[in-house]
């Protein structure tokens, strides 16, 4: 058979969101990748330019339906260097707990995602039926099952009560023994494991020259992960192991994301023991001081950075955002070269991509010409309406008669 | 005449084979779905899927092979149904038997895969187009073992017809056991053959969307689905024929009953395998079909020869 270009995405079975790739296709066998972004560009940086830093809280945490926590923690920690706040220990103490919980959902969800990927769904069923306990676990501590909503500038918004602790020791065992057993089949389902060792492969330099981070890393045994190299909330003070693996294939990035379930587990049982008493939250100035910072945060898929700059207002100069996929969705390239079509979707799934995190708009300005690259709002309407036009649509007539009806 | 009519329209023809074949459907997806710790669907879910498939508009592509594509659904229908005929169901005797139908009916159920192909190739679309080719590409994989292992308990026989083959086995009642490997052997291939996880790589949904299926829709989709619902019937008929061939001289109704319990069985088997099995990658079915399973048909076949002479038949 000749080549082929097939294209996967915008719409397509094996994407949860819009995004496009386009294979190049020799029989079975991947010739070429490429992959185009800005699907999902929403304006989040620019919108939070324009609201107050409480807003931006909120706003922030919806920039991802999965990791929402990691978002708002990584924004609340810039916002509250930048003011000299000093959070109140347990506060740090049940964002971390909050943030493992999550951590846990992700890679639950992620290992059911895998599985329906390599037409395993039987995983996916299990995983998302075990995901419900971690699930009714976060809405029962912050009232909401995604988008929590705890974080404040200056601490947390609710506290952890006895019931409460109890609930999660409970439901962190079931979990765990589940995690066992599904590290059982990991390591001894044949077809699984057929399907997925020798998959999409990145070599330890490979991994380092990309800057590839979270499990991906991990798994090609980068020992790279934010909350032991840059501790933040509280886990200078907790004692975790690094997961790694050195399958570099994507059944390395399913046992180091196994593994990791099994340390969460262990975090939030050391974090709940030495939770400390106290107050949860400090108040914080409506209006922030001059200055600028830059936050980390170890989010499921990799390393999460923001970037805040003040300008003594109530609200931000900039807010910068790199989302955790921007990092590891070039190495997908790299991992598909003389790969298989069939390969495809779990090698895009095996990053964790989470497309609408990612995408962001640049817009490049040209040195000779001022006025390239920029548009008025009203320029743009008059843009649209001529280009329609030149395509044989015209829709002045209709517009009339929508006016004279208003 | 007239019960020869009865015999294709209603029993145990077109309409008896439709209904089995949409109770088998509903089976394999309730019990798909009780193993997944799922509710699953009611037993009117295929029934009700069929019935808006059929009050919905086909939709040809216009790069189509208009012809092509319409006709395809009904050589696919019509080949599955024809192939039951010669099957003995539930006594030793099939609808119409000849020296050779044992052939004729792995031909017909060889056909609906050909028409997936071309069907997915005439479509244009390059999802069905892959489509096709993988599920080609399959049929060269499972279909060797299929014939190697369905002959073997025919080399027992000494027979080229069902029916005949199925007298004999009636005659000598513990020798199906030694054709048990075989069993498994079919099993795989009907997995194939049926396009069921693992070997649902025609259609792998994350991959290629629909596969062959891609652009057909409404009452052709429907026609399609149908065929493959009745070809679960056929296969696993013709699977409970040649390896579980016992209590077939009972009354029509414990026969009957006996015939379903067998499709049953079998059916819940296919079930199982989805469950527990991720879906192949088209080189290691392959593989996996030359290298393990022909062999093992090959093995088969050599027990049945020196059976043969052994047991001097």
């Amino acid at each position: 058979m000749r080549k082929v270009v097939i294209p996967i995405g915008p719409q397509h079975p094996a994407l949860k969101e819009p995004e496009s790739f386009s294979v190049t296709l020799s029989g079975e066998r991947i010739m070429a990748f490429s992959a185009r972004l800005g699907y999902n560009h929403r304006g989040i940086e620019k919108a939070c330019e324009e609201r107050t830093y409480l807003q931006d809280v909120y706003l922030i945490e919806r920039i991802c339906g999965i990791c929402s926590h990691t978002h708002s923690t990584c924004f609340v920690q810039a916002v509250e260097e930048i003011a000299g706040l000093q959070v109140p220990k347990r506060a740090l103490y049940i964002r971390s707990i909050i943030g493992e919980l999550e951590r846990i959902h992700s890679h639950l969800l992620w290992l059911g995602v895998a599985g329906h990927e390599v037409g395993f769904d039987t995983l996916l069923m299990y995983t998302w039926r075990d995901r419900e306990v971690v699930m009714d676990i976060l809405a029962e501590l912050t009232g909401n099952r995604v988008n929590y909503g705890i974080n404040l500038i200056g601490g947390v918004k609710r506290d952890l009560e006895k019931q409460h602790i109890t609930d999660i020791l409970k439901s962190v065992d079931i979990l765990e023994e589940r995690t066992k057993y599904y590290i059982q089949v990991c390591k001894e389902e044949s077809t699984l494991i057929q399907r997925l060792s020798g998959v999409g492969v990145l070599s330890h330099n490979d991994a380092l020259s990309l800057g590839a981070v979270g499990p991906t890393a991990r798994a090609s045994d980068v020992a790279r992960d934010t909350r032991a190299d840059d501790p933040y909330a509280a886990y200078d003070e907790l004692d975790f192991k690094i997961v790694t693996d050195d399958h570099n294939d994507v059944y390395g990035r399913t046992l180091v994301r196994l593994g990791e379930l099994m340390e969460s587990y262990r975090l939030i049982r050391t974090a709940i023991k030495n939770l400390p008493e106290g107050l949860i939250s400090v108040k914080a100035p409506r209006k922030i001081p001059v200055g600028e910072a830059f936050s980390r945060y170890e989010a499921p898929r990799g390393e999460d950075v923001h970037y805040v700059k003040s300008n003594g207002t109530d609200k931000p100069e900039r807010v910068k955002v790199r989302a955790p996929t921007l990092a590891n969705v070039q190495t997908v390239a790299k991992m598909l070269e003389d790969g298989q079509l069939a390969d495809l979707p779990i090698v895009i799934a095996a990053i964790d991509p989470c497309f609408s995190c990612t995408d962001r708009l640049i817009s490049v300005n040209s040195s000779k010409s001022e006025t390239l690259g920029s548009m008025k709002w009203e320029d743009l309407r008059l843009y649209g309406i001529e280009w329609h036009r030149s395509k044989g649509m015209d829709f002045s007539a209709i517009n009339k008669k929508l006016a004279e009806r208003l | 005449m007239l019960i020869s009519i009865f015999n294709l329209l209603v029993f145990p023809g077109i309409i008896f084979l439709g209904v089995a074949g949409m109770s088998a459907e509903f089976i394999d997806r309730k019990l798909y779905a009780r193993m997944q710790n799922r509710t699953g669907p009611p037993w009117f879910q295929p029934w009700a899927d069929f019935i808006k498939l059929v009050s919905k508009e086909d939709v040809v592509p216009t790069e189509a092979n208009p012809r092509m594509f319409r006709a395809m659904p009904i050589f696919a229908l019509t080949s599955t149904i024809t192939a039951s005929f010669y099957i003995p169901l539930w006594s030793t005797h099939a609808l119409y038997s000849f020296n050779g139908d044992l052939i004729v009916t792995i031909y017909l159920l060889t056909i609906p895969t050909l028409t997936y192909f071309l069907g997915g190739w005439y479509s244009t679309s390059l999802y069905s187009k892959i489509g096709a080719i993988r599920s080609l590409t399959q049929l060269f994989a499972y279909e060797v073992p299929l014939l190697m292992c369905i002959l073997a308990p025919a080399l027992l026989a000494n027979t080229w017809s069902l029916s005949e083959m199925a007298k004999f086995y009636s005659h000598h009642h513990w020798y199906w056991m030694f054709n048990l490997l075989g069993f498994a052997i079919s099993l795989i291939a009907l997995l194939g053959k049926l396009e069921k996880v693992p070997f649902d790589i025609p259609e792998a949904e994350t991959e290629i969307v629909g596969g062959t299926f891609t652009e057909y829709s409404g009452r052709l989709l429907a026609m399609f689905k149908l065929s493959i619902n009745i070809e679960t019937i056929v296969g696993a008929s013709l699977v409970s024929a040649v390896y579980l061939p016992f209590g077939l001289q009972l009354t029509p109704a414990l026969g009957i009953l006996l015939y379903v319990g067998k499709l049953l069985f079998i059916i819940s088997i296919l079930s199982l395998s989805r469950t527990i099995f991720a879906r192949f990658r088209m080189d290691q079915m392959v593989e996996f079909c030359w290298k393990i399973v022909s062999p093992l048909a090959f093995l088969q076949m050599l027990i049945c020869l020196i059976l043969k002479g052994v047991l001097a038949i």
